[in-house]
C-alpha cells in the first residue's frame, strides 16, 4: 500500500465481505436446507438456522441413488485422469524436447492441434468412439477387404466384426478426458528451462535416457506435478457431460450424476433436503483439497492457463 | 548420444536415438487418435451427410445441413441466447473479480481468509452449483424468491424466460467469478510499486492510480480472461443449463452447446448436430488463436 487511507479500507474490507457472503450465501442455505426434513424446507419463508436432520438426510440420499459406490466412482476416475494424464503428458514431454528425431515437430504439431478443440463440441463423434472404441480398425478391415481376401485363399467365408464397447466402463469414463495436450505444454514449457548441464553431466557419468528421465528430471519436475494434479483432480471429480453420455448402468454414474438425479423435477416429491445433502457431500473432497492445498491450486491454475 | 545443435523446442543437450521417443510417444499419440483425431473427422463428415437416425440410409448433402441450420428459427434463436448469455456472464464476472481484486490489494488484515474463501467455487461442480443457485430462487421453496416476492415482484424462472436466463447468469457467473479474481490479484501484485508511488506524490488517489495505471497494465489479462470467460461460457456451462432450466422454457436458454446435445442424443439428428458441432469447432478454433496472441505477449505472472 503506497498510503494510509482508513476509509478507503475499510470500504475494501466491506466489498470483501460482501464477496464472502455472496460466496457462503448459496452454501449456507443448501446446509439448512440439507439438515431440515421435507415439510421443514417446505416451509415459506424458510428457516434461518439449520435443523438436525442432516444425517438423516445423507442416508436417504446414500440408499436413493447408491451414493457411496457413486463418490467410489468418482475417486476412481478422478485420480485415473489425474495419474494418467500425468503420465502420458510427462512422456511426452519429454520425447518431444530432449530427442532429436525426424518426426518431432509433427509429433508436436499433432499434440499441439488437440489443444484448440474443447471436448464439448465433440461430443456426439467422441460417444460413437466410445461406444465402440475398434471401429477405425473395422475400417481398415472393410476397407483392404481382408475378408475377401480370407475367402479367395482358403475357400472359407468370414465375417469380420469388432467391437469394443467402453460404456460404462471405468476407461471409457477416463480415456476420453485424458485426450488433451495442455500438461504436455506445462511439462514441455517446464523442460525448456531446466539447466543444459544436468544431461551433459548425466551423460559423463554413463545415465541412460530413461535414468536421466526418472532421477533427475522427475524429482526437479515435482513441484509442477503436484500443482498440476490439483486442477485434474477437481476438473475429473467435477465432469458432468462425459458421465451422464457414458453411464447408462446408475451404479456406474460419478457422485455428480447422483446429484443431478437427486435433484426434485415438477413430478416427484420436492426432496430438496435431500439432494442438498448430496450436493454438499459431493462438493466436499474438492473443496477440502483447494483449502488444504490453495497455494498449490493457484499455482496449478495459473500455470495449466499459460 | 548427445549432441549440440540449435532447433526450436529442443534441448541443446538431447538424444539423437528414435526408438524410444516413439515409444514414448506412443501412450499421447494413441489417445488423441482415438479420442481426438477420429472423432473430429467423423464430426466433419457427419456434417456433409444426412443419415437417418438408425443409420441405415446415408449419403452426402454438401451443404445442406449447414443451410438448414441458419435457416431454422430455433438455431437463429440458439445462437442469440448464446451471445446474449455469454456476453451478461463475461461482464458480471469481470467486474466483480475486478472489484473484489482491487479490494484485496488494498487490505493487508485478513487478506488470505478473504482470498481462501473467494476461491472455493471454483472446487465447485458447475451442476452443483446451479442446483444450489436453482434452490434458492425456486419460486416455491426458494429464499431469495421468497425475498423477491415479498417486494411484490413477480418470479418464476420455469415460466418466465427473462427470469431463466437471470438465474444461469448469475449462477454460471458465481461458480467463474473465482477464476478471473486469481489471475487479477495476480496481475495487480505485479504493477510495479515504484509507478504507484510516483503517481500518488503527483497527487493521484487510490482510485485514480487504480484506472490509470493498474487498469491499463493489466490489459493482457483482461483480453486473456475475457476469451477464457467466453470458453467457459459457450462449452463449460452445459451442466448449469442441464441442471436448472434443461434449456428452457421454450428454449429461453438453451445455448448452442446445449442444443448440439439434444439435437444429437435427444431428437437424434446427427447430421444437423454434426453440422452445429463444426461451426462451434471453428468458434473454438478462433477463440484459441485469440489466446495465442495473448500467449505472444508473454505476460509474467508471479504468486
Amino acid at each position: 500500500m503506497v498510503e494510509r487511507s482508513p476509509i478507503l479500507t475499510a470500504i475494501c474490507h466491506l466489498i470483501l465481505i460482501g464477496g464472502i457472503v455472496l460466496v457462503c450465501l448459496p452454501l449456507y442455505f443448501a446446509f439448512i436446507a440439507g439438515s431440515l426434513t421435507m415439510q421443514e424446507v417446505q416451509q415459506v419463508p424458510m428457516p434461518w438456522l439449520p435443523g438436525t436432520h442432516f444425517l438423516e438426510n445423507v442416508a436417504t440420499a446414500w440408499s436413493k441413488v447408491n451414493f457411496g459406490q457413486l463418490l467410489v466412482n468418482s475417486f476412481i476416475v478422478s485420480i485415473g485422469i489425474t495419474v494418467g494424464k500425468v503420465a502420458i503428458s510427462l512422456l511426452s514431454a519429454f520425447a518431444i524436447t530432449y530427442f532429436r528425431f525426424r518426426f518431432r515437430l509433427l509429433a508436436f504439431w499433432l499434440i499441439f492441434m488437440s489443444l484448440m478443440l474443447p471436448v464439448e463440441v465433440r461430443i456426439v463423434p467422441t460417444y460413437e468412439s466410445v461406444a465402440n472404441a475398434a471401429l477405425p480398425i473395422q475400417w481398415i478391415i472393410d476397407g483392404l477387404n481382408l475378408s475377401g481376401l480370407w475367402e479367395t485363399l482358403t475357400g472359407y467365408h468370414v465375417e469380420i466384426a469388432l467391437e469394443w464397447n467402453m460404456l460404462n466402463t471405468y476407461q471409457g469414463l477416463i480415456l476420453p478426458l485424458i485426450a488433451s495436450a495442455s500438461a504436455t505444454f506445462l511439462f514441455r514449457q517446464f523442460f525448456l528451462t531446466v539447466p543444459e548441464e544436468l544431461l551433459e553431466a548425466a551423460r559423463l557419468d554413463g545415465a541412460s535416457a530413461m535414468r536421466f528421465f526418472w532421477t533427475i528430471l522427475l524429482p526437479l519436475s515435482r513441484s509442477n506435478i503436484v500443482a498440476l494434479s490439483i486442477i485434474l483432480f477437481l476438473y475429473g471429480w467435477n465432469q458432468y457431460l462425459w458421465p451422464l453420455l457414458f453411464t447408462t448402468d446408475k451404479d456406474m454414474a460419478t457422485a455428480v450424476i447422483g446429484v443431478k438425479n437427486l435433484i426434485p423435477r415438477s413430478d416427484t416429491e420436492p426432496a430438496w433436503n435431500v439432494a442438498m445433502s448430496g450436493a454438499l457431500l459431493t462438493m466436499l473432497p474438492p473443496v477440502l483439497v483447494v483449502l488444504v492445498m490453495q497455494r498449490w491450486f493457484v499455482r496449478g491454475l495459473v500455470d495449466s492457463s499459460k | 548420444m548427445v549432441a549440440r545443435t540449435h532447433e526450436p523446442g529442443l534441448k541443446q543437450a538431447h538424444f539423437r536415438t528414435a526408438g524410444l521417443p516413439a515409444l514414448l510417444l506412443l501412450p499421447q499419440l494413441l489417445i488423441l487418435l482415438f479420442f481426438f483425431f477420429i472423432p473430429s473427422i467423423r464430426a466433419l463428415m457427419q456434417a456433409f451427410l444426412l443419415a437417418d437416425p438408425f443409420g441405415a440410409t446415408v449419403h452426402f448433402v454438401g451443404f445442406d445441413n449447414f443451410k438448414a441450420l441458419f435457416e431454422s428459427e430455433s438455431y437463429r434463436n440458439s445462437i442469440w441466447i448464446t451471445v446474449q448469455f455469454t456476453l451478461a456472464q463475461n461482464i458480471l464476472t469481470i467486474v466483480v473479480a475486478l472489484i473484489l481484486a482491487f479490494a484485496t490489494d488494498r487490505v493487508v488484515r485478513f487478506q488470505s481468509a478473504y482470498k481462501g474463501v473467494i476461491l472455493l467455487p471454483y472446487a465447485i461442480a458447475p451442476v452443483i452449483a446451479g442446483v444450489m443457485w436453482a434452490f434458492l430462487f425456486n419460486p416455491a421453496v426458494g429464499p431469495v424468491a421468497f425475498l423477491i416476492k415479498s417486494f411484490g415482484i413477480a418470479w418464476d424462472p420455469n415460466r418466465n424466460g427473462g427470469d431463466a436466463m437471470l438465474l444461469v447468469v448469475l449462477a454460471a457467473s458465481w461458480k467463474h467469478i473465482c477464476y478471473d479474481y486469481i489471475f487479477l490479484v495476480a496481475g495487480l501484485l505485479a504493477v510495479p510499486r515504484s509507478l504507484m508511488e510516483a503517481a500518488a506524490v503527483d497527487g493521484a488517489g487510490p482510485i485514480k492510480r487504480f484506472f490509470q495505471i493498474a487498469l491499463p497494465l493489466l490489459g493482457p489479462t483482461l483480453f486473456f480472461l475475457t476469451t477464457m470467460n467466453f470458453v467457459y461460457g459457450f462449452f463449460e456451462t452445459f451442466a448449469i443449463i442441464d441442471a436448472v432450466t434443461h434449456g428452457g422454457p421454450a428454449g429461453a436458454t438453451n445455448i448452442l452447446v446445449y442444443k448440439v446435445y439434444q439435437d444429437g442424443f435427444i431428437n437424434l439428428d446427427l447430421g444437423s448436430s454434426a453440422a452445429q458441432s463444426v461451426l462451434l469447432m471453428s468458434f473454438a478454433l478462433l477463440l484459441t488463436l485469440l489466446q495465442f496472441k495473448y500467449v505472444e505477449r508473454k505476460v509474467n505472472y508471479s504468486i
